[in-house]
């Protein structure tokens, strides 16, 4: 994907506004979200299944659902900020 | 207990609520009070149709029979929701931008707008469909046995009419809400609104289940919790590749689900409400699952042996004595069947009546095509009814020709890895520009056929469709093809086996088609739209302001419209914005009015994608590229006509430019005809007064002197005369009142005596004459005289003025029926080109040698010929100056 | 012997009259009668006074009169130009080209008299 901001064409300054930035990096939260998710949801595959080692259930429970509430709130936290902002600066962090 | 009817009266109630709900909408809607309609949590609600009756009931049944793998179809779709920005923001874009209005046309769209791609995709999706619209109407039908059975034990329900009626309520609902309009964004707030209160009876219902049997029956979460750990499903059992893979499928299932993509891309308002769907959208599934395991647990210790785990949800409440409750549950599972149905008629209809009826249609009634709009949208919207119900119906075929045995989440993710084998052609469609339409035809047709042959078709049981010889030892006894153990891997799970399968085969020869093969410039244009479509769009219509560049909108205005224009546009913007002297602002409204500006001048296209290039966010779809084509085509057509009129224009300008260098040459001619004539005049008056003075004041001049000089000014007096006589004879010839004297005569003799007149005065050098006296034996009516004066003009012309050492005149005769063309050739230089056109002029003298004539004597000849009714020319290309009459030989 | 006019003139009876006229009042006259050499034949005769007419056959009077006043000043050579087209424009042009005395044809005998005469005193 590019993400790369557009400022008119084929020109952008190297260093942006300190809000921008922080924009930028918010959006990079937002693509590494779903992949810590799906690492931490794999980690059942690697839980044993001999009996006498074996997970119980209410604790897999537990730890599903505890990744679950943690990815929620993180995806609201960065939600947030990610709303659309109408300043010219912000329309790449929309758009692009 | 609650009967029967009583459960079908709350039933039509709810209905009943639905369609209130729906039609307040949709009023709300075409009022233009959308507001409350495009709440983030509408769409959020909305995206819950995922949560079909084969979740409600059927997770129960799975948690019961597998433990937490039921969890896997929830988190594959909080993992495509949380990475939202990866994809879902990308496809909800190119939705957008490109007015997708189904997964089929998605996939069509990208690939060079195909039919037979959105064909392909639309027959997967309705036979991938029909088995869970199905499972939809098999769950009411068992919820409501379930009431049956409690009510009235040993009475059996009539499941086939139930199905029935359910199948043609949900066709009604969805006919009149789902093809009300036909809006091109293919947006239903009536329906969507629908589902959204659907979504939050279902989640109350579940929750409701799931708090009665935490707190009412388990005594709390923590004894719950030791429950659970303590019956038969206490440890963590699930299969890895089960875990993942179902994960996986899940998630592909999400994004290519029909109804899916529906809410998610179809039915989205604005992107921005992915955003909260983002967070909210996992939570409600979180949600749903949440007491999905302690009411499995619950249910096994508190049915008995064999009692159905997948109506736990509805027999565990009725087993406590709480009816309420039970209604309750038993309307989230209603809502669940009913929403998913709908949505996923209206998506199904959608695709069958834009990618099968209508071409089948435009191409069986042509003529009456495309061009009759009205009569199209009627047979759009018929199309659409017939396809929902259609799509009902074989719903329903399903249903009873399967008897509705097999366990709900089993058919559920036969449909899925069914669905799923879109994923790799949509994936690669949005990320991948070098995808091609013929990989993802034979990606599909591969994933398709391999998901029919290992896990559909076996779906229905060894004997129904594949007999159970092909299960077990393989079509014509090829073990290495036996649908559950492909290439003669065993053991796997034959869902595992088949997803693996049909989905790694499909996205290898999706792959390796698009590599080989190469795409038409629509599809790359295509290609180009939906890979890059950030750089293409933007969010809302209009132009973004701050990222066009004044200074270029400026060039490019002034090009268009001219610098004067352009500049006082700018200007009065500027002075709008309360800039004044500065370039203005490129804010969205400036823009749109440049924009409206420019259209003015070369179309409204044109416009849009000129302003487009500069500010950078346009989006530019194929119907503009086709309306810009149209223009051009206009404007090549317009200025291909005003080429002609140009030509014509630089035609009549040439002559004009011809017609000025002849005056401008005249009035030159004239100007030094004035001092020409004036000099003829004054020459001889000259020597008629010098000479007339000698002899007045010189006395005693010799005799033989004063008669010289009396003989000069005799001569000269003359001279004056026959100017004078050239001069008026001119004027009576142009002013037409000349009396011709007709009469009949030999042209020989009419020359004989026109010869002898011109060498008569042998002053003038000696010249050869040639004559065909034979050919010259015409018999002519005119007026001899003139025509006399004529020849002899031409022959002391060419006395005066052939420059050859022997000059020789040669005068041909020819004669035509009542024609006659003399010729007069002489071998001089002959006249410049430049000259040709002016010598008939008066007063025009080839050069300036003094020739003793003042330039009359040719005027007079056209004059006199002009007036015997024929034409005399200059004819070009002989070896000297050559002079052509044509004279009648009669005149009338 | 007399001061030398030469009389470039195309004209045979204006030149037999203007020899004339000068000849009895004791000039020496010369005469030439075309405009392709007139100006080597004046170069080569360098007469007192020259006449030169307008229109001739090869070079105009103007030409002529352009080309001598290279080398010869209206002093060193005077100039009468005689012109039998009688417009306001020949008269500048005359002048533009260096002409002592300028006459409109036709003329009385005694006035060309008088008008050499006097280029000759001047």
């Amino acid at each position: 994907m590019n993400d790369g901001p557009r400022f008119g064409i084929g020109r952008g300054p190297l260093f942006v506004e300190r809000q921008t930035y922080r924009r930028r990096r918010l959006m990079d939260a937002a693509r590494v979200v779903p992949v810590v998710g799906l690492f931490l949801w794999s980690i059942p595959l690697l839980w044993s299944k001999l009996p006498e080692a074996a997970v119980p259930t209410s604790r897999a429970l537990l730890f599903v659902f505890g990744v679950w509430v943690a990815l929620i709130a993180v995806a609201f936290l960065i939600s947030l900020p990610l709303r659309p902002v109408d300043k010219p600066e912000d329309q790449p962090g929309r758009n692009s | 207990m609650t009967t029967l009817n009583a459960l079908i009266a709350v039933c039509l109630c709810y209905v009943a609520l639905l369609f209130v709900v729906a039609f307040v909408a949709e009023r709300s809607a075409a009022q233009g009070r959308v507001a409350w309609l495009r709440y983030p949590m509408v769409y959020t609600l909305s995206l819950s149709i995922y949560c079909t009756a084969w979740t409600f009931y059927g997770a129960v049944g799975n948690a019961a029979r597998s433990g937490l793998e039921y969890l896997t179809i929830y988190l594959g779709p909080s993992l495509v929701m949380v990475g939202w920005w990866w994809i879902l923001r990308k496809l909800v874009r190119i939705g957008r931008s490109q007015r997708i209005t189904s997964i089929a046309d998605l996939i069509s769209s990208r690939f060079g707008k195909s039919n037979l791609l959105a064909i392909c995709v639309t027959i997967l999706a309705v036979v991938g469909t029909t088995p869970y619209i199905a499972l939809q109407l098999q769950s009411v039908t068992l919820s409501f046995e379930v009431f049956a059975e409690a009510a009235n034990p040993g009475q059996s329900l009539t499941h086939n009419a139930t199905a029935l009626y359910l199948a043609m309520g949900l066709a009604l609902f969805t006919v009149v809400f789902g093809t009300r309009n036909l809006d091109a964004n293919e947006r239903h707030h009536g329906v969507v609104m629908a589902i959204a209160v659907e979504a939050v009876v279902k989640l109350l219902a579940l929750m409701a289940v799931g708090v009665f049997v935490v707190w009412g029956v388990g005594g709390g979460v923590a004894d719950t919790l030791q429950r659970i750990d303590a019956s038969g499903l206490g440890e963590w059992q699930v299969s890895g590749g089960r875990w993942a893979g179902l994960m996986f499928l899940s998630a592909a299932a999400f994004l290519c689900l029909p109804r899916m993509f529906q809410v998610l891309v179809v039915e989205n308002d604005d992107e921005n409400h992915l955003r909260t769907a983002s967070w909210a959208f996992p939570m409600y599934m979180m949600l749903m699952s949440l007491f999905v395991l302690p009411i499995a647990v619950v249910g096994l210790e508190l049915m008995p042996e064999g009692a159905n785990p997948d109506t736990f949800v509805l027999t565990v409440p009725l087993s406590q004595g709480a009816d309420v409750l039970a209604v309750l549950s038993f309307l989230g599972g209603f809502s669940s069947a009913t929403s998913m149905v709908i949505v996923a008629a209206i998506a199904l209809s959608t695709m069958v009546s834009n990618h099968i009826v209508m071409p089948i249609w435009l191409r069986v009634a042509p003529g009456e095509g495309a061009s009759v709009s009205g009569d199209v949208r009627h047979v759009v919207m018929l199309a659409r009814r017939m396809s929902i119900a259609g799509i009902l119906f074989l719903g329903y075929l399903y249903y009873s020709l399967s008897g509705g045995g097999t366990a709900l989440s089993t058919i559920g993710l036969v449909s899925f890895t069914g669905v799923a084998q879109v994923l790799p052609v949509m994936l690669g469609g949005i990320f991948w520009r070098g995808a091609t339409r013929v990989g993802a035809l034979a990606g599909l047709c591969t994933g398709f056929a391999i998901w029919l042959y290992t896990s559909f078709l076996p779906s229905f049981g060894p004997g129904h469709f594949m007999s159970g010889d092909i299960v077990a030892f393989g079509p014509l006894g090829l073990g290495w093809l036996r649908p559950h153990a492909l290439f003669g891997i065993e053991g796997m799970d034959p869902l595992l086996h088949a997803l693996l399968w049909s989905i790694s085969l499909n996205t290898l020869v999706f792959i390796a088609v698009s590599i080989a093969s190469f795409p038409s410039p629509l599809e790359r244009l295509q290609g180009a739209q939906f890979v890059n479509v950030f750089q293409h769009s933007v969010g809302a219509r209009g132009w973004s302001a701050g990222v066009a560049q004044s200074e270029d909108l400026m060039i490019m205005a002034q090009r268009i419209l001219g610098a004067r224009e352009a500049q006082a546009l700018f200007t009065r913007e500027a002075a709008g914005q309360g800039r004044g002297g500065q370039l203005p602002d490129p804010s969205p409204d400036f823009l749109q009015t440049l924009e409206r500006e420019l259209a003015g001048s070369v179309g409204a296209a044109t416009a849009h994608a000129m302003i487009g290039q500069i500010v950078g966010g346009a989006a530019v779809s194929v119907e503009d590229l086709m309306a810009v084509a149209d223009e051009t085509a206009q404007m090549m057509e317009y200025s291909s006509r005003l080429e002609a009129q140009s030509e014509e224009l630089s035609q009549t300008a040439g002559k004009l430019r011809e017609a000025n260098e002849k005056l401008t040459r005249l009035s030159v001619q004239k100007d030094a005809f004035l001092s020409q004539i004036s000099h003829e005049l004054r020459t001889p008056m000259t020597s008629i007064r010098a000479f007339s003075e000698i002899l007045r004041d010189s006395d005693g001049l010799p005799p033989e002197d004063q008669t010289k000089y009396a003989s000069i000014i005799h001569d000269e007096a003359i001279r004056l005369t026959r100017l004078l006589d050239d001069l008026l004879d001119l004027s009576v010839l142009e002013n037409g009142q000349v009396n011709l004297n007709l009469r009949r005569g030999s042209l020989r003799d009419v020359l004989e005596r026109a010869v002898a007149a011109a060498v008569a005065d042998d002053s003038q050098g000696v010249i050869e004459l040639r004559r065909d006296t034979v050919a010259e034996d015409i018999t002519l009516y005119t007026d001899l005289d003139r025509l006399s004066q004529v020849f002899i003009n031409l022959i002391s012309n060419a006395r005066k003025y052939c420059d050859a050492v022997d000059a020789v005149l040669e005068i041909r005769v020819q004669s035509g029926n009542d024609t006659v063309i003399l010729d007069f050739i002489d071998n001089g230089t002959g006249i410049a080109p430049e000259a040709q056109d002016v010598i008939f002029e008066k007063f025009s003298r080839v050069s300036d040698q003094k020739a003793g004539g003042a330039g009359l004597g040719l005027a007079i000849c056209r004059q006199i010929v002009t007036r015997l009714g024929g034409k005399i020319d200059y004819l070009p290309g002989q070896q000297g100056a050559a002079f052509r009459v044509v004279l009648p030989m009669a005149i009338d | 012997m007399g001061k030398t006019v030469l009389l470039i003139e195309d004209e045979p009876n204006i030149i037999e009259a203007i020899s004339f006229i000068l000849s009895r009042d004791g000039w020496t006259v010369d005469t030439h009668s075309n405009g392709h050499d007139a100006v080597e034949v004046v170069m080569g005769r360098r007469p007192d006074v020259l006449i030169l007419d307008v229109m001739l056959p090869g070079k105009s009077g103007y030409e002529i009169l352009s080309e001598l006043r290279g080398s010869l000043s209206p002093k060193d050579l005077p100039v009468l130009m005689l012109t039998a087209r009688g417009q306001s424009k020949d008269r500048e042009l005359a002048e533009r080209s260096g002409v002592n005395r300028f006459m409109t044809k036709p003329f009385a005998n005694a006035e060309v008299l008088e008008a050499v005469r006097s280029l000759v005193v001047a």
